[in-house]
């Protein structure tokens, strides 16, 4: 997919003044936030299964090479075949191939992140074999040519009235006047067509929410069912899954998953949590008779040791952009790439580069509630100041804001300098402030002041008035 | 050098560890070997009495419908009894489940039960779960002959029958019985865990059941 990352400012605006992106983002707002709340209330063990989801991830990350070693090792002696790709290239080319081994073609897919990533619908496109997405949001955003905007609510920006419009566009097969003013008949509606789609597919692929080294096997989670219908019907099965989603167990395993769709949706559980290990048995009456996993890179290897290691413990639940106050105000196309939010502010420039994606991080209030609801405790706002760091250093932001913070540090290391510089800058702006103590307009900060007043200082500084206060105490004792 | 290879030296490189690092390989085969439970929450941790009552109440929050026979025996009745009650016509898909096979259908007066997997022509399957886990109120699926995985997706009615003695506190404990019935470090093709019928939130973020797979899920719960 395009990258529009470099554009996030006229993007937000964009977002900003659409008026049926910002109806549908109230479902957000609202929705996410308080199902959580619910579910995490009703669960007095919760905080101590995030500690314990956090170990387990770093416990496996520090020891990457050799539990993916393991989990080959599984996957193969179960009759599944690995298929090790280093970028996104080599995760197409690898399903490419498979795909050509059967002559697929038609492919249907169950919701995967991974495969966004690598875009793998446009490369199946242009080889002439048509994926089918399978989880209703995606279906939706499909026909709509679009990419998801939330990980995993992909069609959360869209209306149930522009459902309908792009059903009416695409299902010509069915009479024009049909009611299809309620969400559950555009849900039927789409269960029949895609149902047919499920039986005439030759490949069927999904993610991975993770891989588990004890048995070589791959654990997909679904509300629809979906995914379970791309894996058991057609000939073959291709999962798509990055490094980090490795864990040691199965125990391992449910530990964390107490802990995700709590996270993501309010739910105890998905409605399908599903455990696959490698193809067809023998005596087995249905089921894929090949099972492959790609095991894709793409950059996550040399994350490791960085002081972006902490973001690969990532469960992709989405509680950070359900709660940050920037995705809720510009959604999730604003940022560009295929991961919106907080996660995504972190993990995009990891994976396209700080030059692309320099603006995420900067996309934020650090008011903290992303990494406060992270299931994973991930350090999100800290991560970000990492990544404004290196833009820093690598001279990507303006010239006027580069120059302003070596002003700044220049004053802030002179003690002395500072004190008498602000005890200058605190009574002029006090004037600035007026009768009301609000300051409307201030040279240079035009972009602040442009939609909000500052206030205006109360006449000294703080180190004055801390003077005064220790003074004031001394004669007090006294 | 192969992608395999590349990935592998890659994190070994940014981990700073060596191919050949002993103590680190210890660690990896003790944790695999051990495989430890973690944390098990109160409500998973029940006795035999109030876990049967746990699941059976949190699976009806979830939008399951849950009954409870005395006997085996009585599970034809029941089974008629829900398709009676919701105007469906007498006939359903079961697999091989000798538990299944064994239960008196043929008492069933004009009762259509047809065998093996689905191909999606059936509106209603039943089948026999593995087990149970108390404190989410799911089932535990079983892929094979026995119990086909195409029938826990495709008929718009599930009805799957558990032993009461099957349903365990916890997830760690239902693997625990999975890993003694197959072996350590083996697992059946599919292992689903159902968690009430399929449903979607992704038109306006309201929760419609139905999505792909069934509209409704029964459980038959014996000797509970």
């Amino acid at each position: 997919m395009d990258i529009t990352s470099p554009t996030f400012k006229e993007n937000a605006r964009g977002a900003l003044a659409d008026t049926q992106l910002q109806k549908a983002l109230g479902n957000v707002r609202v929705g996410f936030i308080d199902k959580r709340r619910k579910a995490i209330d009703a669960l007095p063990e919760f905080d101590a299964l995030r500690d314990r989801a956090r170990e387990i991830k770093n416990h496996t990350l520090d020891h990457l090479d050799l539990y993916l070693e393991a989990y080959e090792k599984k996957v193969i002696a179960s009759g599944g075949h690995v298929h090790w790709a280093e970028t996104a290239e080599d995760a197409r080319q690898a399903i490419l191939k498979i795909c050509r081994a059967v002559s697929a073609r038609t492919v249907t897919k169950g919701k995967t992140m991974i495969a966004e990533e690598i875009g793998l619908n446009e490369f199946l496109i242009e080889q002439g074999i048509k994926p089918i997405e399978t989880d209703l949001g995606e279906y939706i955003i499909q026909l709509r040519g679009e990419h998801p905007s939330h990980i995993i609510a992909p069609a959360v920006h869209v209306n149930k009235e522009q459902v309908e419009a792009d059903f009416r566009r695409v299902h010509v097969h069915l009479p024009p006047d049909r009611d299809l003013s309620e969400p559950e008949a555009l849900l039927n509606e789409a269960r029949r067509v895609l149902r047919q789609a499920y039986l005439d597919a030759d490949v069927g692929i999904t993610g991975a929410n993770f891989l588990v080294a004890e048995t070589g096997t791959s654990i997909i989670v679904t509300n629809e069912g979906n995914g379970d219908l791309t894996q058991i019907l057609p000939k073959v099965h291709i999962v798509i899954a990055s490094l980090e989603k490795l864990v040691p167990t199965l125990e391992d395993a449910t530990q964390i998953l107490r802990v995700l769709a709590r996270s993501a949706t309010g739910q105890d559980m998905s409605v399908y949590t599903t455990l696959s290990t490698g193809p067809r048995r023998p005596g087995d009456v249905d089921g894929p008779r090949e099972y492959h996993v790609v095991l894709l890179d793409n950059g996550r290897s040399s994350m490791l040791g960085t002081e972006f290691q902490e973001m690969l413990r990532c469960i992709r639940c989405g509680a950070c952009m359900n709660h940050c106050p920037v995705y809720h105000a510009v959604g999730g196309h604003a940022y560009g790439w295929v991961y919106p939010g907080p996660m995504g502010a972190v993990l995009t420039p990891s994976l396209i580069g700080v030059d692309k994606a320099g603006h995420l991080p900067n996309a934020s209030t650090f008011c903290g509630r992303c990494e406060s609801v992270c299931p994973m405790r991930i350090p999100l706002p800290k991560m970000m100041r990492h990544w404004r760091e290196r833009e820093f250093e690598r001279g990507l932001n303006p010239a006027t804001q580069r120059y302003g913070l070596k002003f700044w540090a220049f004053l802030a290391r002179r003690p002395a300098l500072y004190r008498f510089a602000t005890s200058l800058a605190v009574p002029a702006l006090s004037v600035f402030g007026g009768r009301k103590g609000r300051i409307h307009a201030l040279p240079l900060a035009g972009g602040w002041t442009k939609h909000r007043e500052f206030p205006a200082p109360e006449g000294k500084t703080f180190m004055q008035q801390w003077r005064q206060g220790k003074t004031a105490n001394r004669q007090v004792a006294r | 050098m192969s992608a395999r290879e590349a990935i592998l030296g890659r994190v070994r490189a940014s981990l700073h560890a060596p191919s050949n690092s002993d103590p680190r390989r210890e660690v990896v085969a003790d944790r695999l070997e051990k495989a430890p439970k973690g944390i098990i929450p109160e409500r998973g941790q029940r006795d035999a009495e109030a876990r049967v009552e746990l699941f059976s109440t949190i699976a009806k929050t979830l939008a399951a419908t849950v009954e409870t026979v005395a006997e085996r025996d009585d599970v034809p009745n029941a089974v008629a009894r829900y398709l009676r009650e919701r105007n469906l016509a007498p006939s359903f898909r079961m697999g091989d489940d000798k538990r299944l096979a064994a239960m008196p259908w043929s008492e069933q007066k004009s009762f259509e039960v047809k065998r093996g997997p689905t191909d999606g022509g059936d509106e209603v399957g039943v089948s026999h779960a593995f087990g149970g886990v108390a404190e989410t109120g799911t089932i535990v699926m079983i892929s094979g002959p026995e119990n086909p995985s195409t029938i826990n997706f495709l008929p718009e009615h599930h009805i799957i029958v558990v032993d009461a003695g099957d349903i365990d506190g916890a997830f760690e404990t239902a693997i625990g019985r999975v890993r003694a019935k197959f072996g350590k470090g083996n697992m059946p093709r599919t292992l689903n865990f159902i968690s009430g019928p399929s449903r979607s939130g992704d038109i306006e973020q309201k929760i419609i059941l139905g999505a792909h797979g069934p509209r409704a899920l029964h459980l038959i719960v014996v000797g509970g």
